[in-house]
């Protein structure tokens, strides 16, 4: 059995998923087996169109600072939101979406990228994914 | 056996790694990669991704303004 991440995503801020994606894609390249599971703010970058859609966890200025950074990172040509997501499905990486958060926030499955998603569940199903993890994160 | 080229020159972390592991993925075994990339980080961590793949590292070389890495699969 190969090696293997397993990173809870709980924050929906924009800088907090490029970080989880980043580091799911990371892992993949490096050989391991990845799992990133949506919970809470988390979630909503499931929704579809939203992966993209979060503010920034600091310095926001009502989305002055996030127009500001998404500038730096064109100029930077730092991958988007979009193809690191792609990306990561292409090399294997597995998507869960957190079924109570689903509820809490009234969203069905159809409200989600249903595409990239391998599976719905909760703490049980995060649980069986992370005691096999040589490395866990919570973001 | 193929040789397959993936030019990553100006791409920044980490899709160097994605795309090298593309390639790798695709391959057949004997197939040789050459990856020609200019992210600094990337030259060192592509040939941890190789050994960590189990894959043969044949030569890391430094040209004018990009770095070229060849593996075997």
């Amino acid at each position: 059995m190969s090696e293997k991440m397993t990173i809870v995503v709980h924050s929906g801020d924009m800088d907090k998923v490029y970080s989880a994606l980043i580091l799911g894609n990371g892992a993949l390249a490096m050989g391991l087996d990845a799992s990133i599971y949506f919970t809470f703010w988390g979630l909503l970058r499931l929704k579809k169109n939203g992966l993209a859609k979060g503010p920034l966890s600091k310095m926001n200025f009502l989305g002055l600072g996030r127009l500001m950074i998404k500038y730096r990172m064109k100029k930077a040509n730092v991958a988007s939101l979009d193809r690191l997501l792609r990306d990561y499905k292409e090399l294997g990486g597995k998507i869960i979406a957190c079924e109570m958060t689903m509820e809490i926030m009234g969203l069905s499955r159809k409200d989600l990228m249903e595409e990239m998603i391998d599976d719905y569940g909760a703490v049980g199903t995060y649980i069986q994914e992370a005691k096999d993890s040589s490395i866990t994160l919570f973001i | 056996m193929a040789n397959i080229s993936v030019d990553v020159r100006g791409e920044n972390c980490p899709v160097p790694l994605i795309e090298t592991r593309k390639a790798v993925r695709k391959s057949n075994t004997g197939d040789v990669i050459e990856i020609i990339g200019t992210h600094p980080a990337s030259k060192k961590e592509i040939p941890m991704a190789v050994r960590n793949l189990g894959l043969e590292l044949l030569e890391i070389k430094e040209e004018d303004d990009y770095w070229r890495i060849r593996i075997k699969c």
